[in-house]
């Protein structure tokens, strides 16, 4: 009897000490990446499991909104991605990181200037912590610049000569230079944002749709629609991976992280891609993911503790790195030996993550806005009618900026 | 039946049998009440509050402001909002009538005519109805898909024939039909979408509505020399109306409140279609919600979408006159 009740005693102190369990609300695919680093994780805390909930990213981020509003449902850490960082950041739903006991200002020197700078508000305050970043980059088919006896040199050295590089691959190959000629506007206006401004918005927070730099963006865009060197689809849709499949789509303009998405979209093109800077050597950011305490969670100090090990840690991040590709945020793990090895995908080209690292450390900081989503969508809207329709440049962008206007008026 | 006063409930002393007889019922209905009022009253009485506030959804309850109509004025000042009106009504009625002037000949012959297999067809063409939006939405976003879908591949074999050659001009293949982002294309693959995915439904309420008419009737109709076309445009017709009424009341609602099957299939670039072409209300409701994170344009946005499914079915009642709400089905 003595032994039983001796047994039970040990049992229901094992059961009260026994792992606690972190929750991690993530979109699809950083859940790879942090699902990598839970063995890395259980090493240094073998008493504390980690749960990740994934959805894709439009669920996840809507579902969070929902969890934060409720006040329940968040999770202990949850994962933000730059296009909601100014909209969960200026909530008030989040922890302050830079406040005690995070303090996570000490850190700032470790991380990349730009998604530093992404993730702070303009009062000083930073609700999200950079885990990776997505510096712009141009991949091209050597293959097919080749037999277009276009050199990459001519290719990137502006967005001009990127346009004359299309008419000749085009007249050579009859391959498009790119999907859709709108996305040489996007590229642009990311590529050139000017001292103080952010993607859509000036220093006050009013949007910049009509401004020289879009007018420009659109001008390049329809000089590219006008020669026919772009295959007007949309991306991610059927014809658009078929075109980079079959190649007839020579260039891309996207984030680093589309090395390790063409992986899964595109296989069989394997060492016929290449990367260089954007046209015009211009720097821009093209995605980014962070990693949040949401105020609701119940386990603040254990989830500090972990984005610390996920964002801090240079074996992690590189582990991260290695799961889908997407750069690390940390300085120190962007010097490692693993950043000047041949990308497979690639054609074996070494420069590339170094190039990448270098674009990212060279990208101006610029705040993220809680209206990017509706400037997004109504720049979207106002390309399609220039290249489409043929509408007027600056008619089409000053109905965007005065719907942006509108929005923003409202202040909500 | 006894009846009992006030007066006698307070000098009888309490009985916990009779107070258990007599709370028994609301005992057993209450789940229904309680249910209700937190799942169905509740966000009804928030979203009503909701759409005289501004608030601020990722930072909880404490930033809900009261300001008046504001959110309804700025609704209605924007041409996005009439746009996805007058999306949302044209997409109802070129996707809804079509769905009743199939469902109830088609219903007519099952009922009539086909005697063994009935339940199978019934069954077929119930299947796009009780399958998910999402692999509905998949399989025609395939099917309609610009350079690999059967349908624009189709339409480009067609090419080959001399008299339809010229009326479909695409001959290289280089202008396919850009179905889920041309504006001229959006709505009506929509419609396509919706047609196919409810025509079944209805089919099976109309083959419900035939099988309650007596056969006399019918009966009665021959021995006087009435044809089937007569019987079924004399007899038929009339006497399906309650159910046509329900039928074309669930189908408008059903269409006003379109969201779903836009979602899925104009998800873009750009979303809703070139141009807004394909947004409905409830995309425009949903935009507002998510992506645009104003709340108080959203729920002023489903105030006045309820108001207008109001006023349609009002005139749906009026069209269908006071005898369907008379006569039993």
């Amino acid at each position: 009897m003595k032994k039983a009740l001796g047994l039970f005693v040990v049992l229901a102190l094992g059961s009260a000490a026994q792992a606690a369990t972190l929750t991690i609300n993530c979109f699809s695919n950083l859940n790879e990446p942090i699902e990598a680093a839970i063995p890395m994780w259980k090493k240094l805390h073998p008493d504390v499991d980690i749960k990740v909930n994934t959805l894709n990213y439009g669920d996840h981020h809507n579902a969070l909104t929902t969890a934060l509003a409720t006040g329940s449902g968040a999770g202990d850490v949850a994962c933000v991605e730059i296009g909601f960082v100014a909209k969960f950041g200026e909530s008030g739903g989040l922890e302050d990181l830079t406040k005690s006991p995070y303090s996570a200002k000490q850190y700032q020197n470790l991380i990349t200037g730009y998604a530093w700078a992404q993730a702070s508000n303009p009062d000083g305050g930073m609700f999200v912590f950079p885990v990776d970043i997505a510096p712009g980059t141009l991949f091209y088919r050597d293959d097919i610049l080749k037999k277009a006896g276009v050199s990459t040199a001519s290719l990137t050295k502006s967005w001009e000569s990127y346009i004359d590089a299309g008419k000749k691959i085009k007249a050579a190959t009859g391959a498009y230079l790119l999907h859709n000629a709108g996305f040489i506007a996007r590229a642009y206006v990311r590529a050139n944002i000017a001292a103080g401004e952010s993607l859509y918005f000036d220093a006050k927070g009013n949007p910049v749709l009509n401004s020289a730099r879009f007018v420009k963006a659109a001008q390049l865009a329809k000089a590219a629609r006008d020669a026919k060197i772009d295959a007007n689809v949309g991306e991610w849709s059927p014809e658009w991976t078929d075109g980079l499949n079959k190649g007839k789509i020579a260039t891309q303009p996207f984030g680093a992280w589309f090395e390790g998405t063409m992986h899964g979209v595109v296989p069989e093109t394997s060492g016929k891609w290449r990367a260089a800077d954007l046209p015009g050597k211009s720097y821009a950011t093209w995605g980014g993911s962070f990693l949040a305490v949401p105020k609701q969670s119940k386990q603040k100090d254990l989830a500090w503790e972990f984005i610390k090990f996920y964002a801090l840690n240079k074996d992690v991040q590189l582990n991260s790195f290695k799961a889908i590709s997407a750069l690390p945020s940390l300085k120190a793990a962007q010097n490692s030996p693993l950043m000047r090895q041949p990308v497979e995908f690639l054609g074996g080209q070494t420069t590339a993550r170094t190039m990448w690292v270098r674009a990212a450390n060279n990208t101006r900081p610029f705040d993220a806005n809680k209206y990017d989503a509706v400037a997004d969508d109504a720049f979207g809207a106002a390309l399609t009618k220039i290249l489409n329709d043929g509408a007027d440049i600056k008619g089409a962008l000053d109905e965007a900026q005065a719907l942006v206007e509108r929005r923003v008026k409202r202040g909500n | 039946m006894t009846t009992t006063t006030k007066k006698e409930i307070q000098r009888k002393s309490f009985n916990w049998n009779t107070f258990q007889k007599d709370a028994a019922p609301y005992v057993f209905v209450s789940p229904f009440f309680i249910l209700f009022a937190i799942f169905g009253l509740l966000p009804i009485v928030f979203s009503l509050v909701l759409a005289f506030s501004s608030w601020n959804s990722a930072a909880g309850l404490s930033t809900m402001k009261f300001v008046g109509l504001s959110n309804f004025t700025y609704v209605l000042a924007e041409p996005e909002f009439r746009t996805t009106i007058y999306n949302t009504l044209w997409i109802a009625i070129v996707s809804g009538l079509p769905q009743h002037m199939v469902a109830i000949p088609l219903a007519y012959i099952l009922h009539t005519q086909v005697k063994r297999f009935k339940h199978f067809f019934t069954a077929a063409f119930l299947v796009p109805y009780v399958t998910s939006t999402v692999a509905i939405a998949i399989v025609i976003s395939v099917l309609f898909s610009e350079q690999r879908g059967i349908v624009n591949q189709f339409l480009l074999w067609l090419n080959d024939f001399p008299i339809l050659g010229s009326i479909i001009p695409d001959k290289d293949g280089e202008n396919y039909i850009k179905w889920t982002f041309d504006r001229n294309y959006t709505k009506p693959l929509l419609c396509i979408l919706i047609f196919w995915r409810y025509f079944g439904y209805n089919t099976v309420l109309y083959l419900a509505g035939l099988q309650t008419i007596s056969s006399d009737i019918y009966e009665a109709a021959e021995v006087d020399g009435a044809s089937r076309i007569q019987q079924f445009w004399y007899i038929t017709l009339p006497l399906l109306r309650p159910i046509a009424y329900f039928a074309t009341i669930g189908t408008v609602v059903g269409n006003l409140n379109l969201f779903d099957e836009v979602l899925i299939l104009l998800s873009g670039p750009p979303a809703g279609g070139q141009d807004h072409s394909g947004e409905t209300i409830g995309y425009y409701l949903y935009y507002n919600a998510f992506i645009a994170n104003d709340m108080g344009a959203a729920a002023a946005v489903a105030w006045l979408l309820f108001i207008l499914v109001l006023i349609i079915t009002v005139l749906t009642n009026l069209a269908f006159g006071r005898s369907a709400n008379s006569t039993e089905a």
